[in-house]
């Protein structure tokens, strides 16, 4: 049963994925591409990895779908330009051999990975009880690899500042992406409404059980962050201009936090990102929290765009 | 093992889109369709042993977030060089600049 | 291996850099080039500090971030060849940041503008990437690294806010973000395979089976994408030609060797001997096209910074002749073709950013870089013409120069381990070179009838930076060749 279940949604996602790729209109394709990152938490799911699906639904799927479809919106035209630089049939043929050839080495390769499966999983459990955290997942990410988790939030810091950097000089200091008019009436106005405080709430719970069950900064943070956007789009709220000083400590405070608590561990345990024992789960949950913060005002920001009307 | 093989059919297929794709959205589009190829096999592994490794399932979850400022960043450079000069793709210029 | 004292040194290359741009992005205006200014001589300290350290105890220095051991943790590893990048990045930056004092300026009291924010930011931000792309232990801590470089090199190559500029660093930018989907593809069918990512414990374990060489072609094909090696060079001369001055020289100069330094991590770490040598002669074909192909090339252009853009991809081909010299050699060659390998990066570094720099002084001096017509420059501008024609020097290979050391162990392994023909590729790269540094040189001495004005005034700061860079990638070729000893800490 399982396994028909499991065919069923693989072949799902292929076909929505090469239905993706086929169709001629970008809003479709979006609307493709939003199914298929759904489809994928399904499959994420199926694969029990509950933490990973939340993320590719709200992330994969949920603010790269918004992403894509206010860049449809806001690029038009260029029919001809684009027909003039598809590529000939010989060259699609090449494209398609290569491509082929590179999925069949992966599949090749993937059928040929060593029984029994190597395995980190019974070394992460058991160090869990160290950092007073149930959930193995945030055990990776805040301790045994913290540094990359620290390295990606720097990464979200990065991708802010070279988004506004592209803005034109005249623009700097201004408010962040297009103006939305007010939504006194009508299904935007209604959902921007009522969902932000329940979307606040579930945001926050997210964050906060991350540490023991599913969940975490990054899914709780995008959730915040889809009901900021949505204030947004429907007039609501305004985005502070990226001039704002309190906006930018909002973006780095989590990074900050990270390394601070970081670098306390060369006083007070074994060196940098090292949580002392018994004050390990504290710690971690100090960070969460300013992180979750931070990741939600960069992917607000990151959707937003370039500074581009007048504070 | 089925979506071992899902997973090397989505990077195919995400990456003939990436290269064949002339419109740069659309490009972007393909990107994400191949993350989200790549990002499955880290779940075949992690699930191929007895009990689900936690290690990949987190290089995961830091993976989609890389991805989504790339195509965040990408996004603004298509919206720039359009507004500017109104082109949609990155084909070479006709003429020398 | 074990971690050992001094480990602390390695978290913070990674942490100062990283918190200074976090703040600097916070407090913004003039603060955030202060901060860049400020945390440059202990940058520069810490760089040196782990130098003599490792010249001095003849080992590398290791750290296990949170004291988690891999394969769980992570670890930070400073052998000598990352620790001679380390100083040589650290160095480069200052002197980029020197060079851009004059144009990222803010002034005290002025109101906070676009660009100079961005470079000061993206600049410390460039640091950060490249100390974690040469310390990493880890294949996935490494993608991370690699992304991040990737974002701030775009973001500061795109800083004139130019339709030329997007145009080509969405190119760059999907070159590099097909290179990062392939290297991705390597990490999960490593960690599929062997359970670990920790580069020491891969080569421990890596054998010749299926899983391991697709992984090994997908992330070499990745990282040669990264760093423009021919025919993957396209995205690389419009890229790196249209940056402003002091992006181009550290895209040029550092960035490609990230990826250069992290190849030479899978091939001569992790992977199995026999794969490494079917492979090695391919990388050198490669590597032996793209210099005659490049230098070629190179020759024929109108423009300087395009010239210099494409010389870069010339050079970028000596670095793959070392695979085949150093695999399968006899120790004492194969530590000959390692030392010229490394060096080759190194000089390269140093005389390709004041390239560079000296061709953006030249440049906005008479407002345009066009080669015929650069009549006059000598007199505008000489120390740059000077900087440019020492640089010159040591990319032809001429002594003394670290260029000419480089090549000079490069050639003597190779013949030494009778592969003749990759020294025969060497000599014509460096007539070659001879050819384009001397057609530059040549217009710039030329005097002109009339009198000539620079359209800009030309900063004597700034020539006198790219003239220090110069300066190094020569007197690299006059140290003792014992001194490079340090790049085989470790290997």
């Amino acid at each position: 049963m399982s396994l028909v279940l499991d065919v069923m949604l693989a072949l799902a996602v292929i076909g929505v994925a090469g239905w993706t790729l086929l169709v001629r209109g970008n809003f479709p394709a979006v609307i493709g591409f939003v199914a298929y990152g759904l489809l994928l938490a399904l499959v994420w799911v199926r694969l029990g990895a509950v933490d990973v699906a939340l993320t590719e639904a709200a992330l994969g799927a949920g603010a790269t779908g918004v992403l894509l479809l206010f860049a449809v919106v806001r690029l038009r035209g260029g029919k001809a330009e684009i027909d003039a630089a598809t590529p000939s049939p010989p060259q699609r043929v090449a494209a398609a051999i290569l491509c082929g050839v590179v999925g069949l080495g992966l599949a090749v390769a993937m059928l040929n990975l060593p029984d029994p499966a190597p395995s980190l999983a019974a070394e992460a459990t058991r160090h869990l009880p160290l950092l007073g955290v149930g959930n193995p997942i945030t055990g990776v990410l805040m301790a045994y690899r913290g540094l990359d988790t620290l390295l990606e939030a720097v990464v979200l810091v990065f991708a802010v500042l070279a988004i506004w950097s592209m803005a034109p000089d005249r623009r700097w200091g201004a408010i962040p992406g297009p103006l939305f008019p007010v939504q006194s009436s009508g299904p935007l106005s209604l959902l921007a409404r009522v969902l932000p405080p329940i979307g606040i709430v579930v945001g926050i719970h997210i964050a906060w059980v991350g540490a023991d069950a599913p969940g975490g900064k990054f899914q709780g943070g995008t959730i915040l962050a889809a009901m900021g956007i949505l204030a947004w789009v429907a007039g609501l709220w305004r985005l502070p201009p990226v001039a704002s000083r309190g906006l930018r400590w909002a973006v780095v405070a989590g990074p900050l936090v990270f390394i601070g608590v970081g670098l306390l561990g060369f006083v007070i345990a074994d060196g940098f990102l090292s949580y002392p024992p018994g004050f390990a789960k504290p710690l971690i949950l100090l960070i969460e929290a300013a992180m979750t913060l931070s990741v939600a005002a960069a992917i607000v920001l990151m959707v937003a765009g370039p500074p581009e009307r007048p504070a | 093992m089925i979506f071992g093989v899902t997973g090397a059919a989505l990077v195919a297929l995400g990456l003939y889109g990436l290269v064949t794709q002339p419109a740069l959205l659309r490009k972007i589009l393909a990107f994400n369709l191949l993350g989200g190829g790549v990002f499955l096999l880290f779940g075949v592994v992690a699930r191929r042993g007895a009990v689900a490794d936690p290690v990949p399932q987190a290089l995961v979850i830091t993976g989609l977030v890389v991805a989504f400022a790339a195509t965040a960043l990408a996004l603004v450079l298509v919206l720039r060089l359009f507004q500017i000069t109104g082109a949609a793709t990155i084909a070479e210029d006709k003429t020398p600049p | 291996m074990e971690a050992t004292p001094g480990g602390f040194l390695l978290v913070l290359m990674l942490v100062v850099p990283v918190t200074g741009l976090l703040l600097g992005f916070a407090l913004g205006g003039r603060l955030a080039e202060r901060m860049a200014l400020w945390l440059l001589p202990p940058g520069l300290a810490m760089a040196a500090v782990l130098v003599a350290g490792l010249l001095h105890a003849k080992a590398p220095v290791v750290a296990f971030v949170g004291g988690w051991a891999p394969p769980l943790g992570l670890a930070l590893r400073a052998d000598g060849l990352a620790a001679a990048m380390l100083l040589t990045t650290a160095l480069i930056i200052a002197a980029i940041a020197l060079f851009a004092r004059a144009d990222y300026t803010t002034a005290p009291g002025a109101p906070e503008a676009r660009a100079p924010l961005a470079f000061w930011c993206f600049l410390l931000a460039l640091w950060a990437a490249l100390n974690a792309a040469f310390l990493g232990g880890d294949l996935f801590n490494l993608f991370v690294a690699l992304e991040m470089l990737t974002f701030g090199a775009l973001a500061l190559a795109c800083l004139d806010g130019k339709a030329t500029q997007f145009k080509a660093e969405l190119r760059y930018l999907l070159f590099a973000l097909i290179g990062s989907v392939l290297y991705l593809l390597g990490t999960v069918l490593l960690y599929g395979a062997y359970g670990t990512l920790d580069i020491l414990l891969l080569a421990e374990a890596a054998r010749a089976d299926a899983p391991t060489i697709v992984a090994a072609s997908l992330m070499t094909v990745g990282l040669l994408g990264k760093m423009a090696l021919f025919p993957l060079h396209l995205w690389l001369p419009a890229a790196h030609a249209g940056a402003p001055p002091a992006a181009s020289a550290l895209l040029s100069g550092l960035v490609v060797k990230a990826s250069y330094v992290l190849l030479l991590r899978l091939w001569f770490w992790v992977m199995p001997a026999a794969l490494l040598l079917a492979v090695a002669p391919i990388l050198a074909l490669l590597g032996a096209a793209a210099i005659l192909f490049g230098s070629l090339v190179a020759l024929r252009q109108a423009r300087l910074k395009l010239l210099v853009a494409y010389s870069t991809v010339a050079q970028i081909g000596y670095l793959f002749l070392m695979f085949p010299l150093v695999a399968g050699s006899a120790a004492e060659v194969a530590e000959r073709a390692w030392t010229g390998g490394a060096l080759q990066a190194i000089s390269h570094a140093f005389a390709k950013a004041a390239m560079f720099l000296a061709a953006g002084v030249i440049a906005r001096a008479l407002g345009h870089d066009r080669i015929a017509e650069l009549q006059g420059a000598a007199r505008i501008a000489p120390l740059s013409v000077l900087a440019f024609g020492l640089a010159g020097l040591s990319l032809m290979g001429i002594p003394p120069s670290g260029g000419f050391s480089a090549k000079w162990l490069l050639l003597q392994a190779a013949l030494d381990s009778g592969q003749w023909w990759w020294a025969l590729v060497i000599v014509a790269g460096g007539l070659l070179t001879g050819g384009y540094v001397f057609r530059v040189l040549s217009a710039a001495m030329q005097g002109r009838s009339a009198p000539i004005f620079p359209l800009a005034p030309v900063d004597a700061a700034q020539e006198r930076v790219a003239l220090g860079l110069a300066v190094i990638s020569v007197l690299l070729g006059l140290l003792p060749l014992g001194a490079f000893g340090l790049v085989l800490i470790g290997r």
